[in-house]
């Protein structure tokens, strides 16, 4: 028994396919509003072209393989890290009116203790 | 044993992290359960990237004695890149976004460039496909590098203005010819094997240095307002990329994230262009601001102001007020006093919506992020269709620092370079206000219908300085009836 993965022709067409038909229907039910953090956020889900650099790095035998291969894991983790860096900050701001008196808390600091005082 | 048990973690970790990558982005199809979304498809990429150190089990015989070495690689590029992007992503500004997205979005497209670069130059390619595969997915992540950080250059304001030489079209299908033809001459070179005329490496940089500089030439003539479209193309090519570059070196989790990324670029870059009416051809080869000469005097009438704390007392006593927001209030940092105001509103049962155009800002949805950020909640916030009815019952539209999104001539008047493109029915409403710096023309140049209609009234100035006058008058109020 093998657990060896071979894609070859059509079996990686299918993947194409069903991968690219998901995405598709995944994201089209993204609401306009959050169209930023999707981008982002699909940003940083290619960022797992790290591990692909990883690959590369460890099966590099020549000083240039070596240095083509560091400079992929580079920017393949500066991908992944920053992408998810900026959309966990952008879908941490985004809050409905529920959540409002957190919010009110917040900005009327000062009012709010003064009541308090005079009560 | 040892080999097959890594194959299995491996195999695991990878199927881990594309289930959860599609059921993060699945997750963001709400405001509500988007934050576990990408905590979720973090989960996954800090597994795909800790279980592929396994891959160090079954390396080929000529890298062993580099493992060491490699592995210290490794390590430090995890930390720089990863650390440095942690760090700046974390201080960056909002307004500042969509240079961020292009920078990062850059790095992957290099990223993936690299491998095939590095598949290439090691000659561990196996039969044509996959070395036809390589290459396309090394061309296209080249040309999302190079173009990335032009598109970042130019929304960080680094270059200005759109750079064109004559025969510009000519000159990109030029160079992208020699790279496909540099491609080709890898591709006869692998099949008939390395001669001293096809010398591989020679060809690999050529091939590489003109898919770089079709990048830079491609995206330099194309103007800032188009963007938001480029940022999604390129986010689709380096997606498509990495998928490639997944099938290279065989693995499904590179193909899917890849191709689902792939998809969603395309799908953003559609929706855009649709809301700007133009086709996806029509902004990568021509340039918006050259059609945008509109004859002058077309328009009768002239723009009547008014003062800020008038136009905010009569906010105060309407029933209902649109906000219509545009980029020039996140460029004039307002955001917040803006919410300050709808406060008021709101405390005086006015009923505030927001109403966003999918082209306000410089990315799609921008708009929406910089308002939440300043503590605006999500359900204030509606999307053109949502609320393109409501204007006609509305009493006031006040329109801050947008100027195209609201042209009625993008309804009515065929000369218009922006006729057919959906706008916000802003003209529709009892009294529109609209917030200006100026009398000066928008972005684009163009004249806008709206600052002449008999309901609108024009009230000049800083966007923020403004908004503090209309807090003022109606917090003056508010004491005035205590």
């Amino acid at each position: 028994m093998s657990f060896d993965i071979a894609m070859t022709g059509f079996v990686a067409l299918y993947i194409f396919m069903l991968a690219g038909f998901a995405g598709w229907v995944i994201i089209g039910n993204v609401p306009a509003i959050l169209h930023t953090p999707l981008m982002s956020g699909s940003n940083f889900v290619h960022g797992i072209v790290v591990v692909g650099g990883l690959y590369a790095l460890f099966n590099a035998s020549t000083p240039l393989e070596q240095g083509i291969g560091f400079f992929a894991v580079l920017l393949g983790a500066g991908n992944a890290a920053g992408g998810y860096a900026v959309t966990d900050r952008m879908l941490a701001m985004f809050k409905t009116s529920d959540a409002k008196p957190k919010a009110a808390h917040h900005h009327g600091h000062g009012k709010v203790h003064h009541l308090k005082k005079k009560s | 044993m040892l080999i097959l048990a890594s194959q299995i973690v491996i195999g695991a970790a990878d199927l881990c992290a594309a289930f959860l990558f599609m059921f993060g982005l699945k997750q963001m199809s709400s405001p509500a359960t988007a934050p576990s979304g990408i905590r979720v498809a973090g989960v996954g990429m800090v597994a795909a990237v800790a279980a592929s150190f396994l891959y160090l089990l079954t390396i080929d015989a000529a890298a062993r004695p580099h493992m060491a070495v490699n592995i210290g690689l490794a390590v430090t590029a995890l930390l720089i890149g990863g650390v440095g992007a942690w760090f700046v992503g974390r201080k960056v500004a909002m307004t500042a976004m969509p240079q961020m997205v292009a920078i990062y979005n850059g790095m992957g497209g290099g990223a993936a460039g690299s491998i095939a670069a590095v598949e290439l130059f090691g000659g561990r390619t196996q039969g044509v496909t996959q070395l036809v595969v390589t290459l396309l997915g090394g061309l296209i992540g080249a040309v999302s590098l190079s173009g990335s950080l032009i598109a970042w250059a130019k929304l960080d304001g680094v270059i200005n203005k759109p750079l064109r030489v004559k025969g510009q079209q000519i000159l990109n299908a030029v160079l992208m010819s020699a790279a496909v033809a540099a491609g080709g001459v890898i591709v006869y070179g692998g099949i008939v094997g390395a001669t001293p005329l096809f010398y591989p490496v020679t060809w690999i940089c050529v091939f590489f240095a003109f898919a770089l500089v079709f990048g830079v030439a491609m995206t330099l003539p194309i103007g800032g307002a188009d963007m938001p479209v480029v940022i999604s193309i390129y986010n689709a090519f380096t997606g498509l990329a990495v998928g490639l570059e997944g099938f290279v070196l065989q693995n499904p989790a590179l193909m899917i994230a890849g191709m689902v990324v792939g998809a969603a670029g395309l799908l953003l870059t559609v929706i855009m262009a649709k809301a700007m009416n133009r086709s996806i051809a029509n902004v990568l080869f021509t340039n918006f601001g050259e059609a945008a000469k509109t004859k002058p005097g077309a328009i009768q009438g002239s723009e009547r102001p008014e003062e800020a704390s008038d136009a905010a007392i009569k906010m105060r006593y309407a029933a209902s007020v649109i906000i219509v927001p545009g980029y020039g209030l996140a460029a004039a940092h307002a955001q917040q006093k803006l919410y300050e105001f709808v406060k008021l509103l709101l405390a005086a049962k006015v009923s505030v919506k927001f109403a966003i155009h999918p082209v306000a800002g410089r990315m799609p949805g921008q708009m929406d992020v910089l308002l939440a950020e300043a503590g605006v909640p999500y359900d204030m916030i509606f999307q053109l269709d949502d609320i393109n009815d409501d204007f006609a019952t509305a009493d006031v539209a006040l329109v801050i620092g947008a100027n195209d999104v609201v042209n009625p001539a993008a309804r009515t008047d065929k000369s218009s370079p922006i006729f057919g493109m959906p706008i916000l029915n802003a003209d529709k409403a009892k009294q529109v206000y609209v917030i200006k710096r100026g009398q000066g023309k928008g972005y684009s140049g163009i004249v806008n219908a709206l600052f002449y209609a008999p309901n609108c009234n024009m009230v000049y100035g800083d966007a923020q300085a403004v908004l503090i006058k209309m807090i003022e008058a109606v917090r003056g109020l508010g004491a005035a009836a205590a």
